[in-house]
């Protein structure tokens, strides 16, 4: 048996030709997948299943070899060998339906010198669409082989196992004809280049040439090293000029002219194309019911994850507070029980309650892609987007951000003006992601009614809806700024391809959906996890020692039986006696108080103690380290209507959003010495010392906009620094989102009180 | 004529990219001077234009489309 030898093959073609299908076919992956160009943004790899030795590259779609966004160039520099060796093969995928245009780029690869399979893909809805591909003709024609496929069936693929397997030659390049004036001149530049810059490998002079020809860009690229050949070319377009010859678009019109022969004489229409997708069309990008769908379908979304996923959240929350209740049973008392319950059940339980929201919110976004609506809504808003200085084209990373601000920061790489890009991830943070809908869904809950106008529009899917309208218009308004004072510079353009409808593939969406969900869980689960375990050290230590106070107060109080203390102490308290009755109960640092109660069956007295207790636990979470961390911040924050605790929450929610729930919990269940209180409870019962509740309405509202507004995750900062190559932008984005924050809150809270709202 | 000038449902022949559009990439997708494009419609607010050339849809600013020079096709 022969030693296999390795091989990389490459996956080329035009975006959303099915390059990442094919590729989850070959390698046994998940790689994301969905109906709009440019899903694949960076270059991924696998290995063929069950042959490791040959390892599968799919790369971002591209409509050329000459690269004019970020993500194209990264499909360019590995085809040619920018990063790391050259694949040896290339399997170009193109779509059966629209040949002309696919193998524009497949006669590129091959004249670079690159062993080129054909796998004809979608030749399923080529056939919907009326077209027969004739093979073998193809095969003939360009002297490569051509498999035909259906890659989101599996159809063809072990076909096409097979043919990598045995590749072939490389075909000839260079098949068509350059119009004659150009061509003649390629041999002279072909020499000047290969005296200036002889690094350049002999396959890929003529394409240098022709694009250098053709492109400024391209020659710009030159002028440091080649002065010589950029001399040339410029007296060669002169020239051109001068003798009415289109130099600038000869190698496109050659290439075309051949191509355009080549699908003559392999493609037969045998009847005229499928509408269905043009009548949907004629709906959903109508004049009134287009934009009208487009709001109705977001806010039906936002509805639906609102109150579909109630029953579900309802069943965590209960199995939470259930498993915390039974390790505290069977676990003797100590502290590593109370860090286990009060620490990690507590605060990753409660992150965990809204996974069912997330999940559904993911799942709608999941069909919006794999319909084919995701890539309209980029042709609806173009115009809207216009207006702040970006194209259509930032439309899809900015729904993305929906999810999560990093992929969304990185499919701005398919913005072809770095200028876009920036601005794309400049704003996409401000787009409300999934980590905040936790904070919306606990606060909207407990402070917004839960009836409906109409019986179908539900005020908390309503207020829920609003937080996301409410950042997406701070997005274009800080785009706009940027764009004016920051990235100036002239309109961007907008060409994009808009894909078929396609019916949404339900296991495609169900695996994307578990996927986002899995990786949104790991992220989270690493930073709460250890966020609530220093969180509870930190709410519970250092411990502070209260006895001798509240022995005093006991003496005091016996003393003067009816004296004011008692009786301000016995009215604040009343409402808690039960429940602390039953903690006082099981307590070792009560033994004391129970002995005084057995010995007072004085009511007055009972409430007394009581209160005492209350003294004694909220001085513990004051005098714990979160509570002078709380304290030191609340001057800060008290314009804004936050007590410590709320200051404590969202500093830690700096790491990441959802942390402030844990640690909101952890503050409540440490400080409640009980297990099991929902938390929607423990911030309706939270009271001021002076008995003023510590969340109103109107404080909720300004946390609320906090949350839209500001920039409180680690990751998104990290990954803007990766793709902007410098801390600069992160800093600068980190500081307006903050900074909005903190303005917008404290318009709201004091804007509230000042019209009388408490 | 340009192909800002036509209405949907209309089709016009391409003849000439102005040279301030940047016509490279639209080019390279297919929208050759002699290829016949068809405006399918209007986005709602009236800008991009949905086009169709070479059988597939192709979305583009009205102020792009005023920079290519069409002959209008009877159909
Ligand atoms: N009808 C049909 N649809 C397919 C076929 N292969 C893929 N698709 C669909 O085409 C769409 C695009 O597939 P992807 O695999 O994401 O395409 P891609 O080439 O990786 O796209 P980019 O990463 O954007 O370049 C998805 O909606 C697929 O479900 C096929 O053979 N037939
Ligand atoms: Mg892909």
């Amino acid at each position: 048996m022969s030693i296999p030898t390795p091989l990389t093959v490459a996956l080329v073609g035009n975006p959303n030709v099915g390059k990442t299908t094919l590729f989850n076919q070959l390698t046994g992956l998940q790689q994301r997948v969905a109906n709009f160009p440019g899903v694949t943004v960076e270059r991924k790899s696998g290995s063929l299943t069950h042959s490791p030795h040959i390892e599968i590259v799919d790369l971002p779609g591209t409509y050329s070899l000459t690269p004019r966004s970020l993500d194209e160039q990264i499909a360019y520099e590995v085809l040619v060998g920018r990063r790391g060796k050259s694949p040896d093969l290339v399997v170009c995928v193109v779509d059966a339906g629209n040949l002309e245009r696919n193998l524009y780029v497949v006669s590129q690869v091959i004249d670079i010198g690159l062993r080129v399979i054909i796998a004809l893909n979608m030749t399923d809805a080529a056939e919907e669409n009326g077209l027969i591909v004739d093979v073998s003709t193809l095969e003939n024609e360009l002297c490569v082989p051509v498999v035909p496929m259906v890659a989101s069936k599996g159809e063809g693929v072990d076909h096409l196992i097979e043919k990598i397997l045995n590749h072939g030659d490389q075909a000839q390049p260079y098949r068509w004809t350059l119009m004659d004036a150009v061509d003649a001149k390629i041999p002279d530049l072909t020499n000047i280049l290969t005296e200036e810059a002889p690094q350049v490998k002999p396959e890929h002079k003529r394409m240098e040439v022709l694009r250098a020809l053709a492109e400024d860009e391209a020659l710009d690229g030159w002028r440091p090293q080649s002065p010589n050949f950029v001399k040339r070319i410029e007296e060669l377009r002169q020239e051109f000029t001068d003798r009415g010859v289109a130099w600038k678009h000869a190698e496109i019109s050659g290439r075309y002219a051949w191509l355009g022969q080549i699908v003559n004489k392999s493609v037969e229409r045998v009847r005229g194309p499928a509408t269905m997708s043009d009548r949907i069309d004629s709906v959903l990008t109508h004049k009134f019911f287009g934009p009208l769908l487009f709001v109705i379908i977001l806010a039906g979304i936002f509805q639906a994850v609102f109150s579909w996923a109630t029953p579900a959240m309802d069943l965590i929350e209960s199995g939470v507070s259930a498993i915390a209740t039974a390790i505290q049973s069977v676990l003797p008392p100590s502290w590593a029980t109370d860090l286990l319950t009060d620490g990690v059940i507590t605060g990753v339980g409660n992150v965990v309650v809204f996974f069912p929201q997330i999940l559904l919110l993911f799942f709608f976004l999941g069909l919006m892609e794999d319909t084919g609506y995701m890539a309209r809504t980029a042709f609806i808003m173009d115009r809207v987007m216009k207006r702040v200085g970006l194209s259509g084209g930032s439309v899809l990373p900015l729904l993305s951000s929906y999810a999560c601000a990093i992929p969304g920061i990185m499919a701005a790489r398919t913005l072809d003006s770095e200028r876009d890009r920036l601005i794309t991830i400049m704003i996409a943070p401000l787009m409300s992601c999934s980590a905040r809908l936790p904070v919306y869904t606990l606060f909207i809950a407990a402070f917004i009614p839960a009836g409906a106008f109409f019986g179908i529009l539900g005020y908390q899917g309503l207020t829920m809806f609003s937080m996301y309208i409410m950042g997406t218009v701070m997005a274009f308004v800080a785009a706009a700024i940027l764009k004016r004072f920051i990235f100036k510079g002239p309109d961007s353009y907008f060409v994009m391809e808009l894909p078929p409808y396609r019916r949404p593939r339900l296991r495609q969406v169900f695996v994307r959906m578990i996927q986002r969900t899995k990786v949104f869980a790991l992220r989270a689960g690493k930073i709460i996890l250890g966020c609530s375990i220093v969180l509870w050290f930190l709410a519970s230590y250092p411990k502070v020692d209260s006895t001798a106070e509240i022995n005093q107060a006991i003496i005091e109080a016996e003393q003067q039986r009816d004296t004011t203390l008692a009786q301000a102490l016995v009215s604040n308290t009343d409402v808690n006696l039960n429940t602390l009755n039953d903690s006082v109960a099981t307590k070792d640092k009560s033994l004391e108080h129970q002995q005084v109660i057995a010995q007072q069956n004085d009511q007055d007295h009972q409430s007394v103690i009581d209160s005492l207790i209350i003294i004694q636990q909220s001085a513990q979470i004051r005098g714990s380290a979160i509570g002078h961390l709380g304290r030191i911040l609340e001057p800060v924050m008290q314009p804004l209507g936050f007590d410590w605790k709320i200051s404590a929450g969202l500093i830690s929610a700096f790491a990441a959003r959802e942390v402030i729930i844990s640690t909101l919990s952890i503050i409540y269940s440490v400080e409640e010495d009980e297990e099991g209180v929902a938390l929607r409870d423990a911030i309706l019962a939270d009271q001021y010392p002076d008995g003023r509740p510590v969340f109103t309405p109107l404080v909720a509202l300004s946390l609320l906009v906090f949350f839209v507004f500001a920039l409180q995750c680690m990751s998104t900062l990290a990954i803007a620094r990766r793709e902007t190559n410098t801390w600069k932008w992160p800093i600068v984005m980190w500081l307006y989102m903050t900074g909005l924050a903190y303005l917008a809150s404290l318009l709201v809270y004091q804007g509230g009180l000042f019209l009388g709202f408490s | 004529m340009t192909l800002q000038d036509l209405q949907p449902g209309e089709s016009g022949k391409i003849l000439e990219f102005e040279s301030s559009v940047r016509s490279e990439r639209l080019m390279e997708m297919g929208m050759l001077p002699g290829v016949i494009v068809k405006v399918v419609r209007f986005a709602p607010l009236g800008d991009p234009i949905d086009l169709r050339v070479q059988g597939y849809h192709l979305s583009i600013r009205r102020d792009q489309a005023a920079k290519i020079h069409v002959s209008k096709c009877e159909s």
